[in-house]
């Protein structure tokens, strides 16, 4: 069983007078936290001693240690050996298993992101398009929606397309649950409520695109940090929730309970994750419910460890082994002069870019991920970024050079450098 | 034929300056010849001023209409509005049509607004109409949200009622002038906030009427949550976006300074309440600028020496209408954040690539029609003489790169024919 390594941290607080996990909150409290339900981002706690759990870095570092004990590797080296950090041999798609994979995405066929822009008149594909996509929310057909979103979502009928392929339904009973989590907020406070302020603080707050919906992200992420349903994601997640003891009685298995209770604690960024659905829905229960859903759909995949094709090991290991197969002469220079792709793009990859691209090319691709329900979009769009900027990066003799030719992704087009890395390089 | 351009400017700002010397221009003093003057609003009263003014020759420029006043001080935007739709009115143009309870259909754009003191008592006969409203006064002559406050009972405002009657009155109330506005209480909110429209026109020409619209606006957010409760109306926080005031909030944030881009804006809205209402909207808002320019086209001194560079402030209520609240004639230039910056000094760079074509020595009698290229982030918002010249058709079209005009025909469709014809 591989532990989280978040477990290691967690277990040693910042400082004693925050053991106490869980406290429930006097009534004078609870009646001025309802109150402010709509604006916390104006009255947070005293965030001075807390620092995130862990970031990506950190996590990074736990997976180029994983090594697979039965695995016999030969000492020789060959030009089978992979020479980036991830040592553990998952099978990863090639490029042309990708390209069939992701054969809507072709050049030969229309895409929103690329055959939308205000030079193509919108009578060759976006009209088209659109209408289909009503035709589908109409039927309220599930499947062919996921097929109709490999091609891009229309703006106007993306929250509605989303929703219809996650099997999210706004019913009584959901707001009703909704509400009772929101009860549980009041009542009581958690300590890692403290660690969703101060991500949100760090993050989203300073963001030019989410920082409007900043109290939004609290209310959902409060939350879900106390919703006990999310544990049924464990189901099929190789990691397992951290568990604490009641005071006491540590050890003692009658007495454990899963801390905090949905069992995932977040890194920094993990808001991010929330964020650019706000740009969607602005009902809270139901930005709630996509975001949840999303969550144990994908996003969980992205910060834990496990074998799937889109977890985030095969991810970092298809990105890295695009790149040393179709790119080798940058991915060589780059591992010269200190500067491991990986290190680079794996925090694009951990956030699924958000915070990275502009927003509106980051919905165009999360369409393609509830598309094609995999993440290895994200894989191919880093390798694709390398691609893009390979001149630059070939010039660059440092680590820090190279992460300055790629710290700003906000003017790129995602549609078309996926399309050009895929169908039109010559491999 | 060949020489630099002098350049002179009362107005010290990088993103001003920084463009000039990219140019190769020659900064002089303003006693000296110089061929391109960006002034402050005082200067140009002093420029065109019958006792101190003086010529311009063809070769020279300036930032600023002789009387932009007449759009951007906020007493005489609302005359000069009124005024035009009383003309439509009496004409009998389609566009002065009113709806059944005497409200214009296609011009009400400025909320009911009243000069005081000299409206004095029309306003209070308006007041008492609806006695829980809340109204807005603001000096006429101020900016950066100086001097304004909130008022929902006539006692906040009897200073100005003793005034009306005395007429020693007439000099010092052009100082103490105010206007009284209905105050948009409901204003559309996102992320619980309140927020307004910045965006920038250029008007090369008045008659005729020839005016662009800069792409990069930006929508100003409050730092505090929105509130129509009585107990906040003098907090000014919650309902004054300007960033003079709200810079000076506890939660201003020096990163994003609490600005959205207008293609944000425009993304949200399509996603969250479709592509049809947004599309009307922001074709609105275009139509209310154009509306607002030829209001005042008659009455501007049409100097041919003049361009203007104009900050529109809108508010959008929540059932998407866009109301104009003012027209600023000295946007600010200074920038409060690094994107801002980098937008200003575009915003700059553009202007000058369309009112001084070639970057060359000016000649104010060219015609003052620069081809699509030297556009930058401008669109084409109207041009008179293409209007006139192709019919409708055409002017839609040239009117921006999107929203063409097979979408915007449809979007006019319903109910608003007359808008094709802006004639």
């Amino acid at each position: 069983m591989l532990l989280t390594h978040s477990h290691t941290l967690l277990a040693s607080p910042p400082c004693d007078a925050f053991l106490r996990l869980l406290n429930g909150r006097p009534v004078g409290e609870q009646k001025e936290l309802l109150n402010k339900w709509n604006e916390m981002g104006t009255d947070e706690p005293d965030l001075s001693l807390f620092r995130p759990v862990y970031a990506p870095k950190d996590f990074l570092e736990v997976l180029i240690n994983l090594r697979n004990p039965n695995y016999e590797n030969g000492d020789s080296l060959s030009f089978r050996t992979h020479l980036g950090l991830i040592q553990v041999p998952l099978k990863v798609k090639d490029i042309p298993e990708l390209k069939e994979f992701f054969v809507e995405l072709g050049l030969t066929t229309g895409q929103l992101g690329i055959d939308d822009s205000t030079q193509v008149p919108p009578e060759l594909f976006e009209n088209e398009h659109v209408r289909i996509g009503q035709k589908v929310l109409a039927e309220q057909d599930s499947a062919a929606a996921q097929q109709y979103i490999r091609q891009g979502s229309p703006t106007a009928l993306r929250a509605e397309l989303w929703a219809l392929i996650l099997n999210i339904s706004s019913q009584p009973e959901d707001i009703l649950y909704y509400e009772q989590l929101k009860t549980n907020v009041i009542q009581h406070d958690l300590l890692v409520d403290s660690l969703i302020y101060k991500d949100v603080k760090l993050t989203a707050s300073n963001d030019d695109y989410y920082f409007v919906f900043e109290d939004y992200l609290y209310q959902v992420l409060l939350c879900f940090s106390r919703d006990t349903s999310v544990l049924g994601h464990f189901a099929y997640n190789s990691a397992s929730p951290p568990k604490s003891y009641i005071r006491g009685k540590l050890g003692l298995e009658e007495y454990a309970v899963f801390y905090p209770p949905n069992g995932v604690i977040p890194f920094h960024g993990f808001s991010m994750y929330v964020a650019p659905l706000c740009f969607l829905y602005h009902e809270p229960s139901k930005l709630y419910q996509i975001f949840r859903e999303m969550y144990v759909r994908f996003f969980f995949r992205l910060h834990s460890i496990s074998s799937h094709p889109s977890g985030i090991v095969s991810l970092c290991l298809l990105f890295e082994t695009l790149l040393q197969t179709y790119l080798p002469q940058l991915f060589y220079h780059l591992r010269e002069i200190g500067a491991q792709p990986l290190r680079i793009s794996f925090k694009w990859m951990v956030r699924a870019f958000s915070g990275y691209l502009a927003t509106d090319q980051l919905l165009l691709l999360w369409d393609r991920i509830l598309g094609y329900n995999s993440l290895e979009i994200l894989a191919v769009l880093a390798a694709a970024v390398f691609a893009f900027r390979a001149v630059n990066l070939m010039e660059v003799t440092s680590l820090a050079a190279a992460e300055a030719v790629l710290a700003d992704l906000s003017t790129l087009k995602v549609m078309p450098l996926l399309q050009i890395f895929l169908f039109a390089t010559v491999t | 034929m060949a020489g630099k351009v002098k350049w002179v400017t009362d107005i010290e700002k990088s993103v001003l300056i920084n463009n000039f010397e990219k140019r190769g221009w020659v900064q002089v003093t303003e006693n000296e010849d110089w061929n391109f003057y960006w002034m402050s609003v005082q200067t140009i009263r002093n420029v065109f001023s019958v006792e101190t003014g003086y010529r311009l020759s063809d070769d020279q420029i300036v930032n600023h209409f002789p009387n932009h006043y007449e759009l951007t001080r906020k007493d005489l935007m609302v005359k000069n509005i009124k005024r035009y739709r009383k003309e439509l009115e009496k004409e009998g143009s389609p566009l002065a049509e009113k709806d059944e309870n005497g409200k214009y259909l296609y011009l009400d754009f400025v909320p009911v607004t009243y000069m005081l003191p000299a409206d004095y008592n029309l306003f209070v006969e308006e007041f008492r109409k609806s006695p829980s409203s809340t109204w807005i006064m603001k000096p006429c002559g101020k900016a950066q949200g100086k001097g304004i406050f909130l008022i929902n009972k006539l006692s906040q405002i009897k200073k100005w009622s003793r005034d009306s009657k005395t007429s020693s009155f007439v000099t010092q109330s052009t100082k103490e002038a105010y206007v009284i506005s209905l105050y948009i209480n409901n204003p559309l909110l996102i992320g619980g906030r309140k927020f307004d429209l910045r965006l920038y026109v250029l008007v090369s020409t008045y008659r005729p009427l020839r005016c662009y619209m800069y792409k990069l606006g930006f929508c100003r957010f409050c730092t505090v949550k929105y509130t129509p409760s009585t107990s906040e109306l003098d907090n000014m926080f919650v309902h004054l976006t300007n960033v003079a005031i709200q810079k000076h909030g506890e939660d201003y944030n020096h990163i994003h300074g609490g600005k959205w881009t207008v293609s944000n804006l425009r993304l949200y809205l399509e996603s969250t309440r479709g592509k049809e209402v947004t599309s009307k909207l922001f074709d609105e808002i275009h139509w209310i600028i154009v509306q607002s320019l030829k209001a005042v086209a008659p009455v501007m001194n049409n100097d041919k020496h003049c361009f203007e560079c104009y900050g529109y402030d809108i508010i959008i209520d929540d059932k998407l209408k866009p109301w104009l609240i003012e027209v600023n004639a000295s946007p600010s230039l200074t920038s409060s954040t690094a994107n801002d910056r980098i937008l200003k000094y575009n915003l700059i760079n553009d202007t000058l690539n369309i009112a001084v074509p070639n970057g060359e020595i000016p000649d104010c009698k060219w015609n003052k029609s620069p081809p699509k290229e030297v556009l930058g982030n401008y669109e084409i918002l109207y041009d008179e003489e293409l209007a006139q010249g192709d019919g409708a058709d055409r002017e839609l079209r040239s009117r921006q790169g999107q929203s063409l005009g097979p979408k915007g025909g449809r979007s006019r469709d319903s109910g608003r024919t007359v808008l094709t014809t802006w004639k």
